[in-house]
């Protein structure tokens, strides 16, 4: 099942060049780009694994993408996602967050439902 | 550049216009004014501006499709205007649409060269990313070679580099920077770079005129001006300061005239019993000149010595 979370990600998947653009869209904003990656995209998964430093002093998308390939090299098979940190006083927060690399065959999401008290039901959901 | 031309390829291009339009113009008009001297190295790089100019009008027509090795070396004594000449560089290179955006980062061997094994790599990367899209401009690049130190982790750092210098031509421009004779035996000693370096251009030495009038147009642009005794005083200055050790052209005068300011505050301080006018507060006399140890027979921190046997 196809993972959907942060932006564009109802769209077909970005190709490169279209990353770049984006990761320009950041730099051109002034936050600062970061990279990160999971095999877990379970949605309350909030905090994934850093691919290096967060990139706060890149002029040109051209680094991010390096970074990109890096990590695509060594985690083919990993949700990697790219971040944009704004670092202005009283934001201080990650501004926009899409998905770049998703695994060949993507895990189901599956629903467990459990009986609880009386006749109401609890839901879980955990990737398989 | 003009949109007349059907198809993909234009049929014709005008060169001067394109000269204008691409602002080229006014990075070779600031490169003349603003630097004094070094004839050869504006011939040099006005000769590099037209033949990327036609490179690109090359490519525009669609007559050649690679990009040219633009990676370049600089050298020359110190002080002799290198830096200053690679932002300048970056900014005709970005003009003219061989790098995204024209920024310049300066760098020297420690910002490349880690500490311990395996810190090497990434530092050398951190600081290749930071350039992406830019020019990296390497100073005394001949310290990543260090022959005597077969384990030295410069060697790694020249392997990365090298590697970008070809992969990435599109994306960077690498500068390396030295003096003559150390970055000669650089280049043998690590034949990769020579192969991948285009532009070799030789920064000379300034002259004693040059330096002169250059002290007078870096006085001007912070309000002072030099007295007749004291433009004298400077010229003896500079031909007595060349021959003493460590002489680093246009950067040894401008210490020596911020010294000098440092003496005519002073001597206004302790001098000075009335109001002083704008003129007094921004001439620097003889004496603020004369008082230089250089006329002593050099600076003492390079002969204690000598200083103390002369007591």
């Amino acid at each position: 099942m196809r993972i959907t979370q942060g932006c564009f990600s109802f769209l077909p998947d970005l190709d490169d060049v279209q990353i770049t653009a984006q990761v320009e869209y950041i730099l051109q904003r002034e936050w600062a780009v970061s990279l990160e990656y999971s095999y877990d995209p379970h949605p309350r998964n909030t905090y994934w694994e850093m691919w290096g430093h967060p990139m706060f002093d890149l002029r040109d998308a051209k680094g991010a993408m390096m970074e990109l390939d890096e990590c695509r090299k060594v985690h083919p098979d990993a949700y990697i996602r790219v971040q944009a940190f704004d670092d202005t006083r009283g934001f201080e927060t990650v501004m926009m967050s899409f998905i770049v690399n998703r695994p060949a065959e993507e895990p189901k999401v599956h629903m467990q439902r459990t009986d609880f008290e009386g006749r109401s039901q609890k839901y879980a959901w955990d990737p398989r | 550049m003009t949109d007349d031309a059907p198809g993909d390829t234009l049929k014709t291009i005008d060169l001067a216009a394109e000269y204008e339009a691409s602002g080229v113009r006014e990075v070779l008009e600031e490169l003349e004014r603003d630097l004094i001297g070094l004839a050869p190295v504006k011939q040099r790089i006005r000769e590099t501006a037209a033949l990327l100019m036609v490179d690109k009008a090359r490519r525009d027509m669609g007559l050649s499709s690679e990009t040219p090795t633009l990676h370049m070396s600089f050298t020359g004594n110190p002080g002799t205007g290198k830096t200053t000449v690679a932002n300048m560089m970056a900014g005709l290179l970005y003009r003219l649409g061989y790098v995204r955006k024209g920024h310049l980062v300066t760098v020297t061997r420690d910002d490349l060269v880690g500490q311990y094994i395996g810190h090497t790599a990434p530092k050398t990367k951190e600081v290749l990313k930071k350039a992406m899209g830019g020019v990296l401009f390497i100073d005394e690049a001949y310290y990543l070679y260090k022959p005597d130190n077969e384990r030295d982790y410069g060697q790694e750092a020249i392997e990365i580099l090298l590697q970008v210098m070809e992969n990435n031509r599109d994306d960077l421009v690498v500068i390396m920077a030295g003096y003559a004779d150390k970055m000669d035996q650089f280049f043998s000693a690590n034949p990769g770079f020579r192969s991948r370096i285009a532009h070799h251009i030789d920064f000379p030495d300034y002259t004693d005129q040059e330096l002169l009038q250059m002290s007078k147009q870096m006085l001007a642009t912070q309000n002072y001006e030099l007295d007749p005794a004291a433009e004298k005083a400077m010229a003896e200055y500079i031909a007595l300061r060349r021959e003493q050790p460590h002489f680093a052209n246009a950067r040894s005068i401008r210490n020596a005239l911020d010294r000098a300011r440092l003496r005519q505050a002073n001597r206004l301080f302790t001098e000075s019993s009335g109001p002083l006018d704008g003129k007094a507060l921004s001439t620097i006399g003889e004496s603020d000149i004369r008082a230089s140890r250089v006329f002593s027979g050099g600076l003492d921190v390079d002969h204690p010595v000598q200083k103390e046997a002369a007591e």
